[in-house]
């Protein structure tokens, strides 16, 4: 209990003063995780967008091959990205193994199909609502996917903020690419783990806090989204 | 106009919905000026006959076709639907949208835009969230957004269905000003004084069929079948 409580301490005393390693650490984590971010939503809200206006044969079958992608446990994708990149692996040559550009790596084919699932889901309810519209108005597909991505705005970027929370709190495939390496691929996740199994509680329960800051940030962000999408602000 | 997509063939046209035939076979020609009112009993296919016309419903067979091409064609029409369908978006954007779809710039969109919104009465509320609006602001909306394009030809599903006499009237004076500019209209109701204010010919639609289709005074004046009869009277035609 006493070394749980000195723990606390001494984590409030690094938040305060914004230790260097804790701070340097939440960057980087925020680098990775933000890049991430910023590929998948470019992948997936399009993907999204296009698979609910369309009307082929195969949707069912494109959104069962989503869902099944989300299932995959993160450290398989860990591993098969390790694969790829490693030294005799088809990637290797770019010498991405334990960068953070590995991470990135990973942390995009966890979260690309979670944000193109959650995407789809809301677009879909747009474009029933708004169908009719839309063909009356003789649109393009391109202007119909435009206007379903920026009227659905608020509901894409709940999309992005829950890819945001699932990588950002993601260790076991970052572990793996990334090599927990200091002053390098060092991040809020892996530095916890690596801090706790060394009995150092106190960097540990600073850096998670953070994460838990960040969390909760993202998921009041969220609701915040959809109560104003819901009531008609916009 | 130079060019006129009018009129519109329909030869034997059938709209089916699984495998059930729920309009046609329909043959009938949509040309010259003025209001069609579309009239008949609830399921009577006189939504199902409008949105086939304007290209929302597969036609599964006869031939339907405007005197320009398909796509010129499309462009120069519009459709106000029952229940209006309204963007996630500011009364300005929605009447913009079809504007900037055309390729207009933002600032003659947004001109028109305030324009057409000061006819139907919306003129104050520009910036407003148009999901907020009422039932009635909703339709004129829809309306005024239907319009913005300067369509041709203008087809109206029951518009007025749910509003009351207030809203009515500002949607029937927007149409008359519309008509006397040269819109084709043709709109559904089930408002038979709405129809002998506005129709300069009726088509009567029973069982999927147009049953009766004649100017607006002989409609009403001298029917032509004992169903219509039945049916001016109020009784139950099915
Ligand atoms: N999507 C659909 N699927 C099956 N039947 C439909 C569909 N839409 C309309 N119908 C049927 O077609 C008939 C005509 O409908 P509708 O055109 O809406 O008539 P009205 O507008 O005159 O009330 C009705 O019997 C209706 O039940
Ligand atoms: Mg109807």
């Amino acid at each position: 209990m006493g070394e749980i409580l000195e723990g606390l301490k001494a984590a409030f005393l690094l938040l305060v003063t914004l230790d260097s390693d804790l701070v340097e650490i939440t960057l980087r984590s925020l680098q990775v995780t933000l890049s991430a971010l910023v590929i998948s939503s470019l992948i997936a809200l399009p993907f999204g967008a296009w698979l609910a206006i369309r009307r082929f044969r195969h949707r069912r079958l494109a959104i069962a091959v989503l869902n099944a992608l989300m299932g995959i446990p993160p450290v398989v994708v860990g591993l098969f990205v390790y694969l790829l990149l490693s030294r005799s692996g088809p990637f290797g040559v770019l010498g991405l193994l334990y960068t953070p550009s590995a991470m990135i790596i990973a942390q995009v084919i966890i979260i690309t199909p979670l944000i193109a699932s959650i995407a789809h889901q809301s677009l879909r309810e747009l474009w029933a609502e708004y169908h009719d519209l839309l063909i009356s108005l003789n649109t393009t597909r391109h202007q119909r996917i435009k206007t379903l991505v920026w009227d659905g705005r608020r509901a894409l970027l709940t999309a992005s903020l829950a890819g945001f929370g699932r990588a950002i709190g993601e260790v076991g495939a970052i572990m793996i690419v990334g090599g927990n390496i200091d002053h390098a691929t060092r991040v809020l996740t892996t530095a916890i783990a690596l801090e706790t199994s060394k009995g150092d509680f106190s960097l540990a329960l600073g850096l998670g806090f953070v994460l838990i800051g960040l969390a909760i940030s993202v998921n009041v962000a969220i609701h915040w989204l959809t109560r104003t999408e819901r009531e008609g602000r916009w | 106009m130079v060019n006129s997509i009018l009129p519109l063939e329909l030869q034997e046209v059938v709209v089916s919905k699984r495998g059930r035939r729920i309009v046609g076979p329909v043959t009938y020609t949509l040309a010259g000026a003025g209001t069609t009112i579309v009239i008949g009993p609830n399921g009577s296919g006189k939504t199902t006959l409008l949105r086939m016309m304007h290209g929302l419903e597969r036609t599964s067979e006869g031939r339907l076709s405007w005197a320009q091409a398909f796509k010129e064609a499309s462009q120069r029409q519009s459709f106000v639907f029952q229940s209006p369908i309204i963007m996630r978006r500011s009364v300005l954007d929605n009447l913009a949208y079809p504007l900037t779809l055309a390729g207009k710039s933002r600032k003659e969109a947004n001109e028109a835009a305030a324009r057409w919104a000061a006819k139907v009465g919306l003129g104050s509320r520009l910036q407003q969230s148009a999901s907020r609006l009422s039932g009635g602001e909703k339709q004129k909306l829809a309306l005024a957004r239907a319009l913005i394009r300067e369509p041709e030809v203008l087809f109206l599903d029951e518009p007025c269905a749910n509003l009351d006499g207030k809203a009515t009237r500002v949607i029937e004076g927007v149409l008359q000003d519309a008509k006397s500019n040269g819109t084709r209209l043709v709109m559904s109701t089930h408002d038979m004084g709405q129809a002998r204010r506005l129709a300069d010919d009726v088509i009567f639609m029973l069982g999927g069929q147009i049953h009766e289709c004649a100017p607006v005074q002989d409609f009403f004046n001298s029917p032509a079948t004992p169903e219509t009869e039945q049916f001016l009277r109020g009784d139950i035609v099915e």
